[in-house]
């Protein structure tokens, strides 16, 4: 039975039989048109779709690009080449001289300047931040006129003649107060005002004020020599971090630290101090005391090195030691206290007479000119204010009613006097009370010379013209005084003396440095030293709080400063506190016993009660707090700083204490739990190494001494061969370097944990700003972060010998006096990068140099390759930090064309969802490598530096090429291998380029032994 | 009529005929809809616009939206793919590998198992492209063509391997499903009385016409993709695994993951299977389909996955103090006693010693208990990713960097998001398609056309509808092959 499939198939037909077995019967191809000139379909269709596409082409608007060609081109900017222009940064009490990098003709990063003697290179976190202050958007733009309650422009002239003419018929005093001025060509031009108007008295106060140590020692600040010393005791003196010239002295103590096969021997450095300070925490004997007991401490002292018999109301086996260790070594040691008390001071310079210190780590010849502040002036100042017998007062840069403790004095001052002039460069808490506000210009728009020590002179000279209706407040002075000149003139009029010829001046100008003096002696303090004798009567005079008193230590803190100078610098306040990692804010450090006596946890809000003033912050809980006490940091709390700087903590300067001996910075507090909690924002909240070797290794320096080559305990693995260090065996191919091979060491026992580098690297890389609430999240974007791990006193083998349940928990906790170790944590550029193997679209690969690069506009953000980082520091732009409004107040340089000038070019700023990480400075690196192609050679060793390795004021960081045998770091290394140099987490055998060096603590001794037993 | 063995239980109960068995699954289809599932759409409806909510401020604002930080990357969204993926286990474990085995009991179950198994992917495939900081640029992930010379995606990684893994199981589960749904859909197209409900079924079951060849295709391709998704459910879940297990974070880190994800992946699936089948049972009045011998055999799949589970997690601990790495032993101390160790109990609560309560014979054969019991084990298996997820990543190598993480609004609004996806999907697949396969149930009623009827009323005591007259001849598209009978 066959069915037909038509009548076709029955028939079989020729064309039917055709097509019967292909499976497709054939289509007429009808579509196709012979006729020329009909379009076909498909044709129309292709015109069609490239006519839509096109008109939608046309319709989009082409965005406008702002791009100006010079008409002259300037001879001496190259587009995209930098320039690099000495100058001087000293705001704040912190002198750092410094390499001004521009491009384009703006200034977009602070480098150390190598010529300078005093800081050799090195850069303070607040140096490296404040190229930003200069595109400050909350700087006052113009000169300006009360009215009212606010400010309205007025022309520069105009001011000038108001001010002249209302000068002019000043019956009273005028003053014109500033912090301490260094420059010696402001302070003639301050001369010349004060002949022009003889009843002027210029008064000097610090926010930090040293006049009782300036007391002591005949209204100088000794120069201090830590390199020269073997023994080193403060009493207080947050030297590394702020206490009066930290990156000088950063520099001298870490020479005294650094060790290796060619010198095996390092200072001994003993702390008494109150609050955990940045010195405090790289001292390897630390002892808290109250502040009540530092005068005791002083005697104590003073007595056991002198041997002067007196009773001593302060006993501690650890002072004796320090006696002990600091008589051993007459003439090598070095005593320095923070304390602003004269008494203690006197005694302090006694000690060190004693000992032989002077000449040696003590110079009296060069005495130090960075704090010239007497308390004693600037207090019978705010008397005469309010009783009226002042005339009239300049604020040169002082803002005494915020950071003065008898701020509101001065605030009701300023209104009882007839003429009040503000030269601060904003209206801030001081400046809105004044009438006139003549802006000073942001010192990179101009000149200046200084003498932070006497015989070293340094330079600042203009990188940009002012970028707002500013004026320099020495030309302000001088015009007001009658001198038309400009300042430039009159500052090289002044030089002439040191540099009678052009040439001379123009290598000063070049070099940014030079040597000679031009400051007029030091003014006479209002009160003399003391003789030790009168000193320790004084000091047994003094009233004691009573034994359960709370006492308040007041202290600044290394990034922001005490003056609240630099409180709208974001990158400042997003710079974590070295020892707390504290962000944002300040907060009350109590010690965990009045935490738990209290029932306080950290963040529970407190009042704290002083001098009828009162404040409330959080608590946090501070291990080596002294018991009993508890400090806050200044330099918080205002409220005319400007977008970022406002309303972040309290302000806690009203809190010290006015006696007669000037200003102290410490009182008798009581504290009052309140219902609120408000969250700190740290950046590390877990605090304990947890006993994990392989991370960050230290040693005591008996044992180093004894057997160098063991001192590391670097993990082993086995293998056929025996044990073998971890990255003996691999599974993988290594790489090749056949040219360049980059890498990085870290001294562990050179480094201080300041975070100069931490800001550096924000500078250099255009890292965002992501506020306390991010923070918070932990979201912090820094590319390099200093850890910190607190001792802790419970130890794994309580779990893995004894068993113990809730040993790990117990490693938490921090013990309450315990030992620091800072390891700075950058990526690590892992020859083996766990990161690399595990992105799917290849953002992040392995450089022919070493280097473990990251491709911004290839990453998609899966974040697994930072999950897979061992070291965490990649960093995800959860956020667009340029744009969401969300972040305007504390990344607002991004959002202004203003801001972005300080951005460096040569770094993508990175778009939301990307990932990010240290790069080791990759365009540093292109940079010097194309430099010295252009020179047809290799680069040298030096030329090529990481943003880090370059402000690191202890020279801890090393970075170069290790192809390079003769490379600073090849030899380091060779030197290293196999005593101090270890990989972060070796046995995971990632293979980092970067390279460690075991932190060595000299706190081991017969006595000490005996007490640790 | 329906014959009844005198040794093996029924798989169909209720004495259906062959008719009842295409009247009592086309009547969803074809009824109005009730107010239950109405009541059931407008929650899921709701919760679908939460997705789209948080999709929008994930999408416009960026992943600082979600909970998470530096140290902890990946938490809810990587939590909830594994645990999606896992979910879209057992639609292809009763799909393929039962009907590899000719476990015939699967036939009532596998289209509601498979359709799971398809929108638990889509939900899933949410969070690879969501959790992406540029999700716009997603399709970097393939190996395409373009014009960067070596710009390629990365083999070595193990998310790349998912994105093959996941979009292969997704297509083969599809074409699966699809397939099984043609017969029905042309049952379903014949039966249609309205004209949008006749194209759309016609245009659904493309062209079938029910011949021999047809059905003998049918089978082939059947057996054909069974054969070719039986890898699949061990392939996906163990390169899901291998997101972890070749990182080098402690806890992650682990040989034994592969089998113990793909454990618990069909553990976690059964569970899910369970909770949708008890519900719509109840919703659908599929008693006699779904019966409690197909939920004593799913719970007792569950218990041996359970336990396989178990052991693993004990093997972890094992393998942790065994290796002697301190990192690896710290990630399980904490695991368990570190700040989330609530999860870590829920986790072992759940996952461990409740799915052991099925020993009990009763509470394997009760609906009341089984449900709570799949929910347990739903929760358990969510709190496992979470934990191996989280309290890996947070507490890693450095101390300095360990953080804890909580949830953001929108990290919980993208998950109860999916769950609104997912039931929407349910509900509309439940509401316009077979939810049985009723080609397939045909086959293995016992039923004869010659002996006339043999059911035994005293067998169906509890049977819901009466049986009704028997309407000889069979329906269009059912393949009655008698010598297939067993």
């Amino acid at each position: 039975m066959k069915y037909w499939k038509g009548i076709e198939e029955l028939e079989n037909a020729p064309e039917f039989m055709q097509s019967a077995f292909a499976e497709f019967m054939p289509v007429k191809e009808s579509y196709e048109s012979k006729d020329a000139t009909s379009a076909p379909r498909r044709d129309f269709l292709k015109l069609m779709g490239f006519g839509v596409a096109a008109a939608t082409l046309a319709s989009c608007e082409t965005p406008v690009r702002k791009a100006i060609p010079y008409l002259n081109k300037p001879e001496e900017i190259d587009p995209s080449i930098s320039n690099f222009y000495a100058s001087t940064y000293f705001t704040g009490a912190d002198y750092n001289a410094v390499l001004v990098k521009t491009r384009e003709g703006r200034p977009i990063k602070l480098e150390g300047n190598p010529e300078s003697p005093i800081t050799n290179g090195g850069l303070s976190a607040r140096a490296q931040a404040a190229v930003l202050s200069l595109y400050d958007g909350g700087r006052l733009q113009n000169f300006a006129i009360k009215a009212g309650n606010g400010h309205e422009k007025v022309e520069q002239a105009a001011l000038d003649q108001a001010v002249r003419t209302k000068l002019a018929a000043t019956t009273g005093r005028i003053a014109i107060v500033s912090p301490t001025i260094i420059s010696p060509t402001t302070k003639k031009a301050i001369a010349e005002f004060a002949a022009r108007y003889p009843n002027t008295t210029h008064v000097m106060y610090d926010s930090q004020s040293v006049t009782g140590l300036l007391q002591a020692n005949n209204g100088i600040v000794p120069g201090y020599n830590f390199s020269r010393a073997n023994i080193i005791v403060s009493l207080g003196a947050d030297f590394l971090g702020t206490w009066i010239s930290p990156v000088e002295y950063s520099r001298q103590y870490a020479m005294t630290r650094k060790i290796s096969r060619d010198k095996r021997s390092m200072s001994r450095h003993y702390q008494f101090e109150t609050a955990m300070s940045l010195t405090g925490s790289n001292a390897d004997i630390r002892v808290p005391v109250k502040p009540s007991e530092m005068g005791a401490v002083a005697v104590a002292l003073y007595n056991a090195v002198t041997g002067a018999g007196g009773a001593s109301a302060y006993k501690n086996d650890k002072l004796t030691q320090a006696a002990k260790d600091l008589t051993a070594n007459r003439g090598a040691s070095l005593v320095v206290s923070g304390s602003n008390d004269p008494a203690v001071q006197a005694l302090v310079a006694a000690i060190n007479q004693a000992l032989g210190n002077l000449g040696t780590t003590v110079d009296l010849t060069a005495p130090s000119n960075v704090r010239q502040g007497d308390d004693a002036r600037m207090a019978a100042l705010v008397n005469d204010m309010n009783n009226g017998s002042v005339g009239a007062v300049i604020f040169y840069n002082a803002n005494p009613v915020y950071n003065h403790p008898l701020g509101q004095k001065v605030k009701s001052g300023i209104a009882k006097v007839p003429l009040t002039i503000s030269l601060n460069d904003r209206l801030d808490e001081t400046g809105m009370l004044c009438q006139y506000a003549a802006p000073d210009s942001h010192w990179l728009e101009s000149w200046n010379d200084y003498e932070p020590k006497r015989g070293f002179l340094s330079l600042a000279q203009p990188v940009i013209t002012p970028l707002f209706s500013t004026r320099q407040a020495q030309e302000s002075l001088l015009r007001w005084a009658g001198n038309n000149t400009n300042y430039y003139k009159y500052l090289r009029a002044s030089w002439r003396a040191i540099t009678p010829s052009d040439s001379a001046w123009d290598k000063v100008v070049h070099d940014g440095v030079a040597t000679g003096t031009a400051l007029a002696a030091a003014p006479a303090m209002t009160a003399a030293a003391l003789s030790p004798a009168a000193a320790v009567a004084q000091i047994a005079r003094a009233s004691k709080p009573a034994a359960n008193a709370v006492e308040l230590a007041l202290y600044e803190k290394v990034g922001l400063g005490a003056a609240g100078c630099e409180s709208n610098n974001p990158f400042l306040q997003e710079l974590p506190d070295p020892v707390s990692k504290a962000t944002w804010g300040n907060y009350v450090a109590v010690p965990r016993k009045m935490a738990i006596d209290n029932k306080w946890e950290q963040g529970d809000v407190i009042k704290v009660t002083a001098n009828g003033y009162t404040i409330e912050l959080p608590v946090l809980i501070q291990p080596g707090q002294t018991n009993g006490t508890v400090s806050i940091a200044l330099g918080y709390g205002r409220t005319l700083a400007g977008k970022a700087g406002d309303k972040v903590g309290a302000n806690a300067a009203p809190l010290a204490m006015a006696t007669a001996n000037g200003l102290q910075f410490s009182n008798v507090v009581t504290l009052e739990k309140t219902d609120a909690t408000s969250p700190i924002a740290q950046t590390q909240t877990h605090h304990t190494i947890m006993d994990r070797k392989p991370v960050v290794q230290e040693n005591t320096l008996v044992q180093y001494i004894k057997n160098p080559k063991e001192v590391t305990e670097y993990e082993k693995v086995a293998t056929p061969d025996g044990l073998e260090k971890p990255n003996k065996v691999s599974l993988w191919q290594d790489y090749q370097y056949n040219n360049h091979h980059w890498g990085m060491a870290v001294d562990l026992n050179s480094c201080i944990g300041c975070g100069s580098c931490v800001i550096g690297c924000q500078t250099e890389n255009n890292t965002a700003v992501v506020g306390k609430q991010e923070v918070i999240n932990r979201r912090e974007m820094h590319w390099m972060r200093i850890d910190r791990y607190y001792s802790s006193d419970h130890h794994k083998d309580e779990f893995e010998t004894v068993g113990k349940v809730g040993t790990y928990a117990a490693m938490e906790d921090p013990s309450d006096n315990p030992q620091v170790i800072f390891q700075p944590m950058m990526c690590q550029q892992c020859n083996h990068a766990p990161c690399e193997t595990v992105c799917p679209v290849l953002a992040t690969t392995h450089s022919s140099e070493g280097l473990n690069q990251m491709t911004y506009n290839r990453c998609i953000g899966t974040r697994y390759c930072a999950n897979n980082c061992p070291y965490k520091v990649r960093r995800f732009n959860w956020f667009s930090y340029y744009s969401n409004e969300k972040f305007e107040t504390v990344n607002g340089h991004m959002f202004t064309d203003l801001g972005r000038m300080v951005l460096n070019p040569d770094v993508t700023v990175r778009a939301r969802g990307v990932m990010e990480k240290c790069s080791f400075c990759v365009q540093r690196i292109q940079l010097g490598k194309l430099e010295a192609k252009k020179q047809k050679r290799r680069p040298m060793d030096g030329e090529i530096v990481s943003a880090c390795a370059q402000s690191c004021p202890t020279e801890a960081i090393v970075f170069g090429d290790m192809r390079d045998p003769n490379s600073r770091i090849s030899q380091l290394l060779r030197r290293e291998d196999g005593e101090r140099a270890f990989h972060a987490l070796e046995s995971i055998n990632v293979q980092p380029n970067v390279t460690y060096l075991t932190k060595i603590r000299n706190a081991e001794s017969e006595f000490f032994a005996k007490e640790n037993a | 009529m329906q014959h009844v063995s005198a040794v093996r239980e029924p798989l169909v109960t209720g004495g259906k005929t062959l008719h009842d068995v295409t009247q009592d699954i086309c009547y969803q289809v074809e009824a109005k809809p009730n107010i239950r599932w109405m009541a059931a759409l407008s929650v899921a409806l709701f919760f679908l616009g939460v997705f789209f909510y948080s999709v929008y401020r994930t999408v416009w604002y960026g992943i600082g939206e979600w909970g998470l930080n530096k140290t902890v990357n990946w938490a809810w969204d990587i939590t909830n793919f594994v645990w999606w993926v896992g979910i879209g286990h057992a639609g292809t474990l009763i799909s393929a590998v039962l009907l590899l085995f000719r476990q015939k009991w699967r036939s009532s179950i596998n289209r509601a198992a498979e359709a799971m198994t398809i929108f638990a992917v889509i939900c899933a495939a949410m969070f690879p492209v969501l959790h992406m900081g540029r999700p716009w640029l997603a399709f970097w992930v393939f190996p395409l063509q373009n014009t960067y010379g070596s710009l390629w995606a990365n083999f070595n990684s193990p998310l790349l391997w998912d994105v093959f893994a996941i979009s292969t199981y997704f297509t083969v589960s599809l074409v699966f499903w699809y397939i099984g749904l043609i017969p029905d859909f042309a049952t379903i197209r014949d039966r249609a009385k309205g004209t949008i409900a006749k194209f759309s079924y016609s245009m659904l079951s493309f062209g079938w016409k029910g011949s021999a060849k047809a059905w003998s295709r049918y089978e082939t391709v059947s057996l054909i993709l069974a054969g070719v998704s039986t890898p699949l459910v061990l392939s996906v879940h163990t390169i899901v695994s291998m997101d972890f297990a070749t990182s080098i974070v402690p806890g992650w880190h682990t040989t034994i993951f592969p089998p113990y994800f793909v454990a618990g992946a069909i553990f976690s699936g059964f569970a899910m299977v369970l909770t949708l089948m008890l519900i719509t049972r109840v919703v659908f009045r599929l008693e006699d389909y779904i019966t409690l011998e197909h939920i004593a055999l799913m719970n007792k799949i569950m218990m041996v996955t359970g336990s396989i589970v178990g052991v693993a997690y004990i093997t972890e601990f094992f393998i942790a103090w065994y290796s002697q790495v301190e990192f690896e032993q710290y990630a399980f101390i904490n695991r368990a006693t570190g700040p989330y160790w609530w999860a870590y109990a829920a986790m072992m609560t759940c996952n461990v010693i409740t799915p052991q309560l099925v020993w009990i014979r009763r509470v394997r054969y009760s609906i009341p208990l089984t449900f709570v019991l799949s929910i347990i084990v739903n929760i358990g298996m969510w709190f496992e990713r979470f934990v191996i997820i989280v309290t890996s990543l947070h507490r890693d190598y450095l101390p300095s960097s360990w953080a804890m993480f909580s949830p953001s609004i929108i990290d919980i609004g993208l998950y109860l998001g999916t769950l609104g996806l997912f039931f929407t999907l349910f509900l509309l697949f439940a509401k316009f398609f077979p939810v049985i396969n009723m080609a397939e149930v045909k086959t293995i009623l016992k039923y004869t056309v010659d002996n006339g009827p043999t059911y035994n009323p005293k067998k169906a005591a509890h049977a819901a509808p009466a049986p009704q007259p028997a309407i000889h001849g069979a329906p269009a598209s059912a393949p009655v092959n008698y010598n297939k009978h067993d």
